[in-house]
């Protein structure tokens, strides 16, 4: 495990970045608005799915026409990330944040796909489904964000 | 207002927040985090005024059921910031990035205030429209280029490029308000 994060940090992409001064803030940047845009396009779902926010609109009707900008974001944050990440490879591998958000990003993607959407494209689903599903989704996103700012302070 | 800030500088609690284990990044975190609620629930009425999403929901709703979480959003916001100024009074006075990030922020005001009275003037004739007038669209998108600069500036002033204590350009110390010490 650690040889491949040794040759990840090796790549020329991570040189790149390690010897620019502006690289790395740049793509950053990037990647915080790629955080606004995720965070609006999830919250705007899962506070529906809580029964707040845009009442007036039936739940597959919000997830439809927010979920071009989730996938968007999605795309914009794995652009961005990926080329951080090989800059300091090295320091990731020892980083407990990286590791917690890692595992936190594997279950928001596949939950998010595998149970939210489903369950909130189906007009059957009992209330309390939708209210845990909203609220599960908000919780995994949330550590997605809150252990990728840790990654800088350790 | 440099002395303010120096006088700020001079604080114990301003230094003990700096330099604090927990607090400052547990304050920054929030403030960064904040911004999925802000800067997201914002963009999405902003592409819905645009006639990008939520084309079938009628504005009025959007704004009625998304912003009063955004403006939670902005409240928390401006709170964490103050304290991240307060914590680092002076660097922070100084930087390029953060006064840029002040005029962004007032042009965002300025463009809410504008878009708020056009609002008022006749939403009823568009409010259903899944693709506003023009003006409308425009105060969208300006709005989404606005905020855009804000979390940009937001994220350099980090960063000691242009500190004045790193001599930069001519343009840059002036921008930034720089003392020039006599150097004899």
């Amino acid at each position: 495990m650690f040889e491949t994060f040794d040759r990840l940090e090796q790549t020329w992409i991570g040189q790149t970045i390690r010897e620019s001064l502006w690289l790395f803030p740049g793509i950053e940047a990037v990647h915080l608005l790629g955080l606004a845009m995720l965070g609006g396009s999830v919250l705007v779902v899962d506070l529906r799915l809580l029964g707040a926010g845009l009442t007036r609109a039936t739940v597959p009707a919000v997830l439809s026409s927010a979920r071009p900008w989730f996938l968007g974001s999605l795309v914009l944050m794995f652009s961005t990330g990926i080329p951080l990440f090989l800059s300091e490879a090295i320091k990731c591998y020892y980083n407990t944040s990286f590791w917690v958000k890692m595992c936190a990003l594997a279950i928001g993607i596949v939950f998010t796909f595998g149970v939210r959407n489903r369950i909130a494209m189906r007009r059957d689903a009992p209330r309390w489904a939708t209210a845990m599903v909203g609220a599960i989704s908000l919780m995994v996103w949330f550590t997605v964000a809150a252990a990728g700012r840790w990654i800088g302070f350790s | 207002m440099r002395s303010f800030v120096e006088w700020l500088d001079t604080h114990a609690w301003s230094t003990a927040l700096h330099e604090s284990l927990w607090m400052y990044p547990l304050i920054e975190s929030t403030h960064v985090l904040t911004v999925m609620l802000f800067v997201g629930m914002l963009a999405m009425v902003d592409l819905r005024l645009v006639g990008l999403a939520f084309r079938n929901v009628a504005v009025s709703h959007l704004t009625g059921r998304l912003l009063p979480w955004s403006v939670a959003g902005f409240v928390i916001m401006i709170a964490t910031g103050v304290l991240l100024f307060y914590a680092i009074p002076v660097r922070t006075y100084e930087s390029v990035w953060f006064r840029v990030k002040v005029v962004l922020l007032i042009a965002g005001g300025i463009n809410a205030w504008w878009f708020h009275r056009r609002v008022q003037r006749d939403r009823t004739f568009w409010d259903n429209h899944p693709k506003p007038p023009t003006a409308v669209r425009v105060a969208g998108g300006v709005s989404l280029a606005i905020w855009a600069g804000v979390i940009v500036c937001g994220r350099m002033i980090a960063y000691n490029w242009f500190d004045c204590d790193r001599d930069p350009l001519p343009f840059v110390m002036w921008m930034a308000g720089c003392v020039v010490e006599a150097s004899m």
